[in-house]
C-alpha cells in the first residue's frame, strides 16, 4: 500500500511539472507578449529599447526551458527576484512576484485558496446530501411519478447554464430581497460567523446546480444495485427493505459515486470561476481568471495552473486509495 | 374433474389422484400463475402449475431457461415485485396461504421457515461483506435477541456444518476469497442458518465442475436428512433430478407438462418433451461418437401463447394424434397409463409404447434388451 502511494506521488509530480511546464511553453511561444501592455502603459514611448528593458526585468528574454528551471527552482528553494528598479526577497516555496500586483505570488495564494476550499466543500456537502439521496429515494420508487419528476426535472435544472444560475441566485437573493445580504468573502479569520454567511449563498447555489446530476448517476448506480443477484439474496434472507436499500445496495452503489465525486471536488479545488466571479469572491478560479486578462500575470497564471493540477491529482490519488477500501476486491496488498 | 380441483383435495385423499406427494405436504402450490405485464403485453410466465412437497422430500424442477421454473420459485417466497408481476392462485407453506400476504408477513418468512439458495453464489452474496457478517445477518434479522457474538457464533458453526474448513478464518473472509465450491457452501450456510422447514435450491450446482457438483448434492442430502426439510431443486440438469429428486416436476413454457415419482419419470416418461430432455443427456458409457439429440426449435413466446399445446411446434410425435388436436387443443395434465401418481400433459394415446419403441433405441439401445 504504502509502496503504491508512494509510486502515485512520484507519478504526480510528473503530471504536475508537465502540466506547468506546458503553461509556461504556451505563454513564452504564443503571440502575446506580457511585456507589451506593461511597456505601453507605463507612460511615455514604448521604444523597442524600452520593450526589450521591460522583457529582461520579467526574465522573458531567457529561453524558456531556463525560464521555467527558475521558476521551479524558486519554489523548492527561493529566489531573488529583479524586477530592475526594485528587487524582492521570495523565500520557498516562490512562486514568483506577481507582474500586475507587484507583491510575492505566494502570499496571495494564501489567502485565495481559503475561500475556494471552502466553497468547495459547502458545494459538496449540499449536492452530495441533496443529489445522492434524491437519488436513492428516486431509484427505490423507479418507474413513479416521482421518480419520472426527478429525471425530467434534473434535465430541465442541468440545461440551464451554471453562470446563469449564479447570476439569477445573486441579483433576486442577494440584490433584491436580501435574504443573503452579505454575500462575499470575508476572512475566515476575523469573524466566522460571517463568512459562514457570506459564502452560504454561493454553496448552496453550486450545491443545488449540481445535484441533479449527483441524483441521476445515484439513480443509475442504484437502479443497477438493486438488479443485482446479491440484492434478491438479501430479500431472500427476509431483511427489510430498508436495511436491502441502504445496507446492501447503496453500499455497493455508493462506490462509482465516490469516484466521481472525488474527481469533481479536485476539479473545484482547482477554482470555482463562474462562482467566485459571479459573487466578487478571489479564490484561485477568479484569480487565474484576472491573471489571463491583459497583461498577462505568468507567474500567477502559473501559480493557479499548478495548485489546480495538484488538487486534480492528489484527489485522484486520493479516489484510488478510497477505492481499496470501499471495494474489497481491489484492495491492495 | 379439474387438475385444480384434484390437487387441493390432495390432503384429505389418501390415495391421491393428483401427483405423486406422499404424506402431508408442506408446501402446496395450486394453479399458480406469474403474470408480467410488458410494454409488448402481458407475459404469463408461469401458467396454472400446481405441485407438493412433504417434509423430508425433494422435488425436482426440470426445464430450460424461460421454462417458468426460478419464477414459479420465487412466487413461493414473494420475491416478485408487486407492481412488476401479478401472481395469482395459491400457495400454501406449512398450511399457511402466502399468495396476497402483506410484505411484513412474507418477510418474517424469508429466510427464517423457507429459505433459497441461488445459482452463482459470487454474485449472490454481497462482495463487500465478510462471509460471517452476511450469515450473521440472516440470523439475527430472525434472532432479534441474538446478541453479535451469538450470531457469529452460529455463522461459524454453519460454515463447519456445510463442510468449510478452519471456519474460526474463513468466517472473516469476502465470498470472493472463497472457491466456487466453497462459495457455493456458504451459501448453502447462510440458506440453512435459521432451521427452514423448506429449502428452494435454484440450480445450486450450475457454475461449478462436476466433482464439486457431486459434494455440494450429497451435502444438500446429508443436511435434509439431518434437518428433515422439503427441496425444491430447480435444475436444467437431468443428472442432478437423477440424484437428488424424490419427484419430478417437467416444466415447459411455464406450464407443468409431466409429474411424477422420479423413477417413473426417467424410466417412463410419457411427453414428448421430456423424451426431448433426455435424448439431449451426454453419456459417458455410450459411444464417443455418438451424438446427442438436441430438441429441434426454440422455446415460443410467452406472449400470446398459442391455443394448443405449447410444444406442438417442436413436437416431433404430433402427427401421431389425430387431426390438428395438438394445435387447437392443450392437453390437461391426465394420469398417465401406469397410474394415477404420475400427471403428463399430452394428447398422444399410448406414449409409453411409443417411447418404447422408437425414442429408448436412439438414446440408449443397451436398455432396449432387458425391457
Amino acid at each position: 500500500m504504502l509502496g503504491f502511494i508512494v509510486r502515485r506521488l512520484l507519478s504526480s509530480l510528473l503530471v504536475i511539472g508537465l502540466a506547468s511546464f506546458v503553461v509556461f511553453a504556451i505563454f513564452y511561444l504564443g503571440p502575446s507578449n506580457p511585456a507589451q501592455p506593461i511597456c505601453e502603459g507605463a507612460g511615455g514611448r514604448c521604444t523597442p529599447e524600452r520593450l526589450e528593458a521591460i522583457e529582461k526585468q520579467m526574465g522573458l528574454d531567457k529561453p524558456v526551458v531556463s525560464a521555467y528551471g527558475e521558476f521551479m527552482g524558486g519554489i523548492v528553494k527561493g529566489r531573488e527576484i529583479d524586477f530592475g528598479a526594485s528587487q524582492y526577497d521570495c523565500d520557498a516555496p516562490c512562486f514568483g512576484i506577481s507582474f500586475g500586483t507587484r507583491t510575492p505570488v505566494t502570499d496571495e495564494l494564501k489567502e485565495r485558496i481559503v475561500p475556494t476550499v471552502l466553497i468547495a466543500v459547502g458545494g459538496s456537502i449540499v449536492f452530495l446530501v441533496v443529489g445522492v439521496s434524491i437519488g436513492i429515494a428516486a431509484a427505490a420508487r423507479r418507474g413513479s411519478a416521482g421518480d419520472r419528476l426527478l429525471v425530467s426535472g434534473s434535465l430541465l435544472v442541468s440545461s440551464v447554464p451554471y453562470y446563469l444560475v449564479c447570476l439569477l441566485a445573486w441579483i433576486f437573493l442577494t440584490l433584491q430581497t436580501s435574504l443573503f445580504p452579505d454575500t462575499g468573502y470575508f476572512p475566515i479569520t476575523e469573524d466566522p460567523l460571517k463568512t459562514f454567511g457570506g459564502l452560504l449563498l454561493p454553496c448552496l447555489v453550486l450545491g443545488v446546480a449540481t445535484s441533479p446530476s449527483y441524483a441521476r448517476y445515484t439513480r443509475g448506480q442504484m437502479v443497477e444495485t438493486l438488479g443485482d443477484d446479491y440484492i434478491r439474496t438479501a430479500t431472500a434472507k427476509g431483511l427489510p427493505r430498508r436495511t436491502v436499500l441502504f445496507r446492501h445496495a447503496l453500499r455497493a452503489a455508493i462506490v462509482p459515486i465516490v469516484t466521481i465525486f472525488g474527481l469533481d471536488f479536485g476539479a473545484l479545488l482547482a477554482g470555482t470561476i463562474f462562482t467566485e466571479t459571479i459573487f466578487s469572491i478571489d479564490g484561485i478560479g477568479r484569480w487565474g481568471l484576472q491573471a489571463l486578462q491583459a497583461p498577462l500575470d505568468l507567474p500567477v497564471l502559473t501559480a493557479t495552473v499548478l495548485v489546480g493540477a495538484l488538487f486534480i491529482v492528489l484527489s485522484n490519488l486520493i479516489v484510488d486509495v478510497v477505492y481499496g477500501f470501499l471495494d474489497p476486491r481491489v484492495r491492495l496488498g | 374433474m379439474t387438475n385444480t380441483a384434484r390437487e387441493t383435495s390432495l390432503s384429505k385423499d389418501p390415495a391421491p389422484a393428483g401427483g405423486p406427494a406422499s404424506g402431508e405436504p408442506y408446501l402446496e402450490v395450486t394453479d399458480l400463475t406469474v403474470k408480467f405485464p410488458t410494454a409488448d403485453g402481458l407475459v404469463e410466465a408461469v401458467s396454472g402449475l400446481s405441485y407438493s412437497v412433504a417434509l423430508g422430500r425433494t422435488l425436482g424442477i426440470v426445464g430450460e431457461s424461460g421454462s417458468g421454473k426460478s419464477v414459479s420459485s420465487m412466487a413461493v417466497l414473494g420475491l416478485h415485485d408487486a407492481k412488476s408481476a401479478r401472481v395469482t392462485g395459491s400457495i400454501k407453506v406449512g398450511g399457511d396461504e402466502i399468495v396476497g400476504r402483506s410484505e411484513d408477513a412474507m418477510r418474517s418468512m424469508r429466510g427464517n421457515t423457507a429459505a433459497m439458495i441461488f445459482q452463482d453464489a459470487l454474485a449472490a452474496l454481497h462482495p463487500f461483506y465478510r462471509v460471517g457478517v452476511q450469515l450473521a445477518e440472516a440470523y439475527r434479522v430472525h434472532h432479534p435477541s441474538a446478541s453479535k457474538r451469538q450470531a457469529r457464533q452460529r455463522s461459524i458453526e454453519m460454515l463447519d456444518r456445510v463442510g468449510i474448513p478452519s471456519p474460526q478464518s474463513r468466517v472473516d473472509d469476502f465470498p470472493h476469497q472463497f472457491s466456487g465450491g466453497m462459495r457455493q457452501r456458504v451459501m448453502i450456510a447462510m440458506g440453512l442458518i435459521n432451521d427452514p422447514s423448506l429449502l428452494i435450491a435454484d440450480e445450486p450446482t450450475t457454475a461449478l465442475d462436476v466433482t464439486v457438483q457431486a459434494q455440494i448434492l450429497d451435502l444438500l442430502q446429508d443436511l435434509q436428512r439431518e434437518f428433515n426439510s422439503a427441496i425444491v431443486m430447480i435444475t436444467h440438469d437431468l443428472g442432478v433430478i437423477a440424484e437428488m429428486a424424490d419427484d419430478v416436476l417437467v416444466m415447459y413454457s411455464g406450464r407443468a407438462v409431466e409429474y411424477g415419482s422420479c423413477r417413473e419419470i426417467l424410466s417412463h416418461p410419457e411427453m414428448p418433451y421430456t423424451w426431448g430432455l433426455l435424448s439431449s443427456v451426454p453419456d459417458v458409457t455410450s459411444d464417443p461418437n455418438a451424438r446427442m439429440i438436441p430438441i429441434p426449435g426454440t422455446p415460443p413466446s410467452l406472449l400470446n401463447k398459442p391455443p394448443g399445446c405449447s410444444f406442438e411446434p417442436r413436437c416431433a410425435h404430433s402427427d401421431k394424434v389425430p387431426g390438428d388436436l395438438c394445435a387447437t387443443k392443450l392437453p390437461e395434465m391426465r394420469p398417465g397409463g401406469r397410474g394415477t401418481s404420475h400427471l403428463k400433459r399430452c394428447h398422444l394415446v399410448d406414449p409409453d409404447a411409443i417411447f418404447q419403441a422408437e425414442v429408448l433405441p436412439e438414446i440408449a439401445p443397451e436398455l432396449v434388451e432387458e425391457s
